[in-house]
């Protein structure tokens, strides 16, 4: 465990990515394999099944700092981090340290919480903080409540792991695909030089994915050398058909099995050995169902009749990554393109090509775009007909190209402070609009301010709070802010009667008064947009 | 509150019994200053009351004023119908906190203190009061400090890494109290090498020195040699100088920060310091808490910082509490002008632009 905090140490004291990538190699090239794992694990986000909940683990440092549990509350929420707060509450480690490596300890007493009785668990728990300190302590505290954000980004943790093994990171990244169970063995074969035999089944590839454009399309030059497509509003998929089996990943690595069943019986009219790349939209008729259907499927696993009869999805294919069993992300996205015509030759209308749309020069384009929110998706998509299919996100071969936002203008009245980076300063923000005389929340927003205004606007709401509602403070209904989001839905759940989707800053306003603040009536008109839903 | 013996008034608090002002930041014709930072120390008032070890910063800070009186710790003087006394509040180089008898009682006044030791000020010394007004800067339990020794030989070892790597080591503090502060704890660890200063820092720097306090030999960063890269050397330089240019002399430099703040990581990783060390001139929670013991005190008024917290946990004691908010006394474009111009720990939670006079040099 020591090696692993030291580890983390050297990534948290240094704000430098060079720094940081040659801490992580370091390590991964001393650590024991199967600490190693582990390591990558948590590194690349992963994290364990909640072993304690964290009413108990409140409840445990109150009574291990003989602090009140209101003091431990009003404490977490000035930290913003759970496990930090209980660190630097907890009275110094009394006990012999114990001197077990990171897999031991996960191993022998961090994974068999989860079978203790009550008792047991707080016993174990209690005897680790007095065994551990410093950042030994504060990481055990992060296993426990499961996020472990350290200033290291996957991307890193890939490169440093491609610098150990000599090969290609994209490689790592595909190696570090799908569902693996980390141990000595996973780490060997991770940093093992390139084999055939390298992955199972059901591993997908890494997706690849779009930059926004900020400029126009002029500036990609000729336009005979790009395609353009549209951008739906879904959610990213990749489907795996190998060995008359079926695996849907979604771009957070999430297997979807069973979540989609129309698409895994329309898959078995693919060929074995081919991979598609697309977006799963709720579907009917030729034309996009509104995004807020499509949400009662995200997290449905085994979804009903009616749902399956009021929500159908279908998969808008735009890329082909392997077909009959090879791997095609180095070929041309044109020869990609031959590729997947051939695999969807017979596949059913559940899964379709997502059209390319036909231009000679750039200034087709706008009007194109133009007609996105009439037909229900984001934008356009801007793909070079020459490029191959990388890793994550690389600028240069695929723009996203998406139409403007809808805003309005909303009064902040409400305020929360944030989470790791932000905690401590009240970043969450909540926005009212007029209603009969009224200030009606609408929205809740969390980025689009600069950190000069953040500390500018949490200077303002400290000293202009009205009430205290826990971590929430109302404030004096003075600030204006222009907001854009992207669709509105109704939502009986919402005092407003209104959902927004993805609503978030444009800016500070501080020209317009709360009285030039826009109304929910002017809200609701979007309602009856089509475009909007 | 009518009939309490101080009022919060002017961003201070007016005493008026005694017709004196515990400071103000608007002109009053009498005040006492508990210590030189600049939310507490301003310029404007005629008649001007503190303690002795404080003068040399104090006039460098806000001039002379008109009728100036340094009083030494624990002499009294009688201030309309108020018998007033200054004790020692261990905050930075003649701080002081107010004992006020009267008719009404007796009151203490915290300005800012501190219980940890600090080999550049006089160590706070606890009195009986019926009331003690106490700041809150760091009024949650979470903010526990380390002692000094463990911080300084914290610093030392990332001084010395850096030296290993041939970096500049640029320790950024305040530059009233805790520059000099961290100075006579390395003085005091044996170290004797040459201290790079942020030019906001020298004069202040010299009101100590000549006050006695030990300190290794420093240098003006701007007098070095041309080309100089200051590889292995440590450089001590305001929060406000963070990102301006003077920063440019440093090429590689790793960024450590001394503050209270430092306790919490999200405070440290939000500004971008590779390193943050846990040392203020404030009380933390325990010691919070233990002052209020110490002075006896049946009832205790907050004033700077969140103090909510504090006087939850003291009325679950029996001890009757609450916050008054000073700024609330000033308009708000005073209000603004604190915001901007507050020099110690407290205003750094929010905001970064905080040392600016100090980047000035004033």
């Amino acid at each position: 465990m020591k090696d692993f905090a030291d580890l983390f140490d050297s990534l948290d004291r240094t704000t430098g990515t060079n720094a940081k990538l040659a801490a992580l190699a370091d390590y991964f090239r001393q650590a024991r394999p199967a600490d190693a794992a582990w390591a990558v694990y948590f590194l690349t986000g992963r994290r364990l099944k909640r072993l304690v909940n964290t009413r108990e683990l409140r409840e445990w440092t109150a009574e291990a700092s003989g602090l009140a549990l209101w003091l431990i509350e009003e404490s977490y929420e000035h930290v913003g981090d759970l496990a930090e707060t209980m660190h630097l509450l907890l009275p110094p480690a009394s006990a012999e340290p114990r001197s077990e490596t990171l897999a031991e300890l996960i191993e022998s007493t961090i994974k068999p919480l989860g079978q203790l009785d009550d008792e047991a668990r707080q016993q174990q728990v209690r005897a680790l903080w007095t065994q551990f300190d410093g950042s030994q302590r504060f990481l055990i505290n992060k296993l426990l409540t499961g996020g472990f954000r350290v200033g290291v980004s996957k991307r890193l943790v890939t490169r440093a792991l491609a610098d150990v093994a000599g090969v290609d990171s994209s490689l790592i990244a595909h190696r570090l695909m799908g569902n693996w169970i980390p141990d000595a063995g996973f780490f060997q074969r991770l940093i093992a030089d390139k084999t055939d035999l390298d992955f199972e089944q059901s591993t997908p590839y890494p997706f690849f994915l779009a930059s926004p454009l900020e400029a126009g399309p002029e500036s990609l030059g000729d336009p005979e050398a790009w395609q353009a497509e549209w951008k739906w509003d879904g959610i990213r998929a990749q489907l795996i058909r190998r060995d008359g089996q079926t695996w849907i990943w979604s771009r957070g690595e999430e297997r979807m099995d069973g979540r989609f069943p129309e698409l895994e019986s329309a898959a078995e009219a693919l060929p074995d050995g081919t991979v598609l790349d697309g977006e799963i939209m709720a579907w009917r008729d030729d034309a996009p169902l509104p995004f807020s259907l499509l949400q009662t499927r995200i997290g449905r696993r085994k979804p009903g009749r009616v749902t399956l009869d009021k929500a159908p999805v279908s998969l808008l294919v735009y890329d082909c990554l392997e077909f009959a069993g090879e791997d095609l992300r180095e070929r041309s996205l044109k020869k990609r393109s031959d590729a997947l015509e051939l695999a969807l030759a017979l596949s059913p209308e559940r899964i379709k090509r997502s059209p390319i749309l036909v231009f000679q020069t750039w200034d087709e384009l706008p009007a194109q775009r133009e007609r996105s929110r009439e037909l229900g998706v984001e934008g356009l998509m801007l793909k070079r007909l020459e490029s191959t299919y990388q890793v994550g996100r690389k600028r240069g071969d695929w723009w996203k190209w998406k139409v403007e936002p809808y805003t309005f203008d909303g009064v902040l009245i409400y305020a929360q402070p944030g989470h790791g980076r932000r905690s401590n300063l009240f970043t969450d923000y909540t926005f009212a609009v007029h209603h009969d005389g009224e200030l009606v929340p609408v929205a809740k927003a969390y980025s689009g301010l600069t950190q000069k205004e953040i500390d500018r606007l949490d200077r303002w709401i400290r000293s202009n709070t009205r009430e205290r509602f826990g971590p929430v403070r109302s404030v004096e209904p003075v600030h204006v802010f222009e907001l854009a989001f992207e669709g509105i839905a109704p939502s009986p759940r919402h005092k407003s009667g209104i959902a927004m989707r993805f609503p978030r800053i444009h800016r500070w306003r501080e020209d317009l008064s709360v009285a030039e603040a826009d109304t929910l009536d002017d809200l609701k008109r979007l309602l009856h947009d089509p475009a909007a839903a | 509150m009518k009939n309490d013996l101080l009022i919060p008034d002017a961003g201070g608090l007016y005493c008026a019994a005694g017709d004196f002002w515990i400071d103000p930041l608007r002109a009053v014709p009498r005040s006492i200053i508990t210590h030189a930072h600049a939310d507490h120390a301003r310029s404007g008032a005629s008649e001007v009351f503190t303690a002795r070890e404080g003068l040399p910063v104090l006039t460098h800070r806000i001039g002379e004023p008109e009728d100036l009186t340094g009083l030494d710790y624990g002499q009294t003087v009688e201030l309309g119908e108020t018998q007033v006394t200054l004790y020692p509040a261990g905050h930075i180089l003649g701080s002081a906190t107010v004992r006020i008898e009267s008719e009404h009682g007796t009151w203490g006044v915290s300005g800012d203190f501190k219980r940890a030791p600090d080999p550049t000020c006089t160590a706070f010394e606890p009195y009986p009061c019926d009331v003690w007004v106490s700041e809150c800067t760091f009024g949650l339990p979470v903010y526990r400090w380390p002692t000094p020794e463990k911080v300084v030989s914290d610093i030392f070892d990332w001084w010395r890494g850096c030296r290993e790597d041939d970096r500049p080591a640029v320790l950024f503090c305040y530059a009233l109290g805790k520059a000099q502060r961290v100075l006579a704890e390395l003085a005091a660890a044996g170290i004797d090498e040459t201290i790079w200063l942020h030019g906001a820092m020298i004069p202040l720097t010299e009101c100590y020195r000549s006050q006695g306090i030990a300190m290794p030999p420093t240098q003006p960063a701007t007098e070095a040699d041309k080309g100089e890269k200051f590889k292995g050397q440590l450089v001590l330089a305001p929060p406000s100088a963070a990102g301006s240019s003077w920063m440019r002399r440093f090429p590689k430099h790793s960024a450590g920060f001394v503050s209270g703040w430092m306790r919490i990581r999200g405070n440290r990783r939000r500004r971008g310091y590779d390193r943050g060390f846990v040392m203020s001139d404030h009380a933390d929670w325990p010691d919070l808490v233990r002052t209020c013991a110490d002075m006896q005190a049946e009832r205790v008024i907050t004033i700077h910082g969140n103090g909510e917290t504090l006087i939850r946990h003291l009325g679950d004691q029996g001890i009757q509490a609450e916050a008054w908010n000073l700024r609330q006394t000033l308009r708000p474009q005073d209000g603004e002008a604190i915001a901007e111009d507050s020099s110690d720990d407290k205003a750094d939670v929010t905001s970064n632009g905080n040392g600016r006079r100090e980047a000035d040099g004033a």
